[in-house]
């Protein structure tokens, strides 16, 4: 390495800890008026506020540029939400439908039932296990029949599923009356209607986009981009409501400026 | 007097008791299913004393009980029936409804005061439970399945053996992921591909990782770094095994390195951190994502676009392909995620697949026609043929 990668980090190292040090210092100072004053308290539920804040600003900081205070909330968070979901999987799966669950067998009388819910325990968890092949080279190919079975497990009931929810689910109020004598033309179906079959060429991959194909699939790309614009303008008006909620969460419940 | 005052009371209390009284009660095992459900039916009664009775099953496992209480409904549900799939033994977890067991059901009147006293209860019908091999609602799902079946098996035929016959349209966001991963080459820096948020089973995943083959292969080919980020980590297993293939495919087995496909993070923001983090720090010189998004769609590609990466997406997830559109250079947009590793690679297999899938649209196209046409004239027949189950 050379001399200047050496002071640059160097550099960068002093600069990270003056900016650990301002930022906790305002924090610390900012806390210790909010505890003084009787606005919170200490207690699990005031230092859960207090961290909530200081862990919200360091993520929103990452506004401006990468620093070191994103960098530690980043890799706190990564951390506590991988903490999190071994602890769900070891809870809720691992412990609840493995282990109690034959341990709650092996006490039950010897049945044919008992036999096949044994096997119905033991056979996922050994197809499961196989995957754990891939730490021996000699052996990582038999992980190769986990992934199968879940690919093809998935897929095998995902397509049945897909063709009633996104076929037959979507064709039934596709194909209602243009046209009725008491109400004249139905405009929404007609609108609906137009929507469908010019959406449905352009997603036909067989046929250039050329004369009047084209000109359908340019309808097609129409809708999409009307029904796109309104799902955008939606989620930023959800989005906006959530950046409300850290703002009211920052200035009402931290520091009490909102009344 | 008396004797007149007595007679009316009897009187008005038979025809209360008849007012409310349980008509027209059956239960039947449910059709079409594995055996795991009872429908109860009964006559709705007139509308005033609706306000003023409950009425709830009573579920028993043998004639003489003990009869288990269901949900107390206000209104019955006049013709459609109730569907009964498990109820609550006094100090146990819900008990599910089985297959080849014979229950025994009835259905009790209530007061709807405090007092909650019975006023009328009907006869204990016995049902037997059974599962069904075929689910005749499901027809027209399976046929349609049988025919997609058929018509993809033979343009994977066809496409075997005529493998440059097959026409399919350009698509502009797949011929500039050469260029792009040419310009991560000549600029020495990485290219990131960022998995979406479901697991190896969904569809739009394994969309996902056959596209990361075919870029895993051209990266090996122009010697430069992929790296891929994984919320799951059967995902990143995969995606390792896939990444290794391509590299043996393309002669280049020595520049697999499977730590550059790593797991980021097991949650959604956190994950959406950490990718951040890679991008604002490697700066990578392209970006792909491809899979299933949810609100870390922006966060994700606003950073990228940030970065000065190019990026190309694809995605199904409809309320995500806005803010790719916005932020990506190229979109794919729903389907064409699914047409992409065929285009890629223009494998028989693929191709033969794309086709059938393109028949199939236009089977959906003529039987929108059609029975539109018919609806409007006046029949439903037709349409009521593709009705869901």
């Amino acid at each position: 390495m050379s001399n200047i990668d050496t002071t640059t980090i160097a550099t960068s190292k002093k600069s990270d800890f003056l900016v650990f040090a301002i930022f906790f210092s305002i924090i610390i100072i900012v806390n210790a008026i909010l505890l003084g004053s009787g606005h919170l308290k200490w207690g699990l539920e005031g230092v859960g506020i207090m961290m909530g804040a200081a862990f919200t600003i360091s993520l929103y900081s990452f506004l401006y540029k990468d620093n070191p205070l994103f960098k530690m909330a980043e890799h706190f968070y990564v951390g506590v939400a991988t903490a999190y979901l071994i602890i769900v999987t070891w809870y809720s799966v691992i412990l609840t439908d493995v282990i109690y669950a034959f341990r709650d067998l092996t006490k039950a009388p010897f049945s044919s039932s008992v036999f096949w819910q044994m096997v119905a325990i033991i056979l996922p968890t050994l197809i499961g296990l196989l995957v754990y092949t891939r730490i021996i080279p000699r052996f990582a190919w038999m992980s190769k029949i986990t992934f199968s079975i879940i690919i093809g497990f998935g897929s095998g009931l995902a397509i049945p599923n897909l063709i009633n929810a996104y076929i037959l689910e979507q064709a039934k109020p596709s194909m209602t009356a243009l046209w009725t004598s008491a109400g004249g033309f139905e405009w929404n179906a007609i609108i609906v209607f137009i929507g469908v079959i010019s959406t449905l060429i352009y997603f036909f991959f067989s046929l250039e986009h050329k004369g009047a194909v084209g000109a359908t699939a340019k309808v097609g790309i129409w809708f999409l981009m009307v029904s796109f614009g309104a799902s955008f303008g939606f989620t930023v008006m959800a989005r906006f409501s959530l950046l409300i909620e850290r703002v009211n969460f920052l200035f009402h419940d931290w520091i009490p400026l909102i009344k | 007097m008396r004797l007149f005052i007595s007679i009316f009371m009897i009187y008005l209390g038979f025809q209360l008791l008849s007012a409310n009284a349980v008509e027209d009660f059956s239960v039947i095992d449910k059709p079409n299913d594995n055996g795991g459900a009872i429908v109860v039916s009964w006559k709705e009664m007139v509308a005033e004393t609706e306000k003023n009775f409950f009425y709830q099953i009573m579920i028993a496992e043998q004639e003489d009980g003990p009869f288990y209480p269901l949900e107390k409904m206000a209104y019955p549900l006049k013709g459609k029936g109730f569907e009964v799939k498990g109820y609550n033994k006094e100090g146990e977890e819900s008990t599910l409804v089985v297959p080849n067991k014979t229950y025994f059901v009835k259905m009790k009147v209530l007061n709807g005061d405090k007092s909650e006293t019975t006023v009328s209860e009907s006869e204990i019908i016995s049902v037997t439970t059974k599962g069904n091999f075929f689910a005749f609602n499901k027809l027209n799902s399976f046929l349609i399945l049988i025919f997609l079946t058929v018509v993809i098996m033979c343009f994977i035929v066809y496409a075997q053996r005529n493998p440059h016959k097959l026409f399919v349209r350009r698509i502009a966001g797949l011929d500039a992921m050469e260029d792009a991963l040419g310009r991560a080459t000549e600029m020495g820096r990485s290219a990131l591909f960022v998995h979406g948020l479901r697991s190896v089973s969904e569809i739009p995943t394994i969309a996902a990782i056959n596209i990361l083959g075919k870029i895993a292969k051209k990266i090996a080919e122009f010697d430069a770094t992929l790296r891929v980020s994984n919320w799951d980590p059967i995902v990143q297993q995969v995606s390792q095994e896939t990444v290794k293939e391509a590299h043996i495919e393309a002669g280049r087995p020595d520049t697999y390195k499977s730590e550059n496909i790593f797991f980021a993070a097991g949650d959604q923001f956190s994950y959406a951190a950490a990718v951040e983090g890679i991008m604002v720090r490697e700066k990578p010189a392209t970006i792909f994502y491809f899979g299933y998004f949810y609100a870390e769609s922006l966060l994700l590609s606003e950073t990228g676009a940030h970065t000065g990466a190019i990026q190309i997406a694809g995605s199904d997830a409809f309320t995500q392909i806005p803010f790719f559109i916005t932020t990506c250079d190229y979109t794919l947009i729903g389907e064409e995620l699914y047409a992409a590793s065929a285009y890629l690679s223009r494998e028989p297999k693929l191709l033969g697949g794309l086709k059938g899938q393109d028949v199939g649209k236009m089977a959906i196209i003529l039987i929108l026609i059609l029975g539109t046409l018919f609806t409007t004239l006046g029949w439903q027949g037709f349409s009521k043929l593709f009705w869901p189950s």
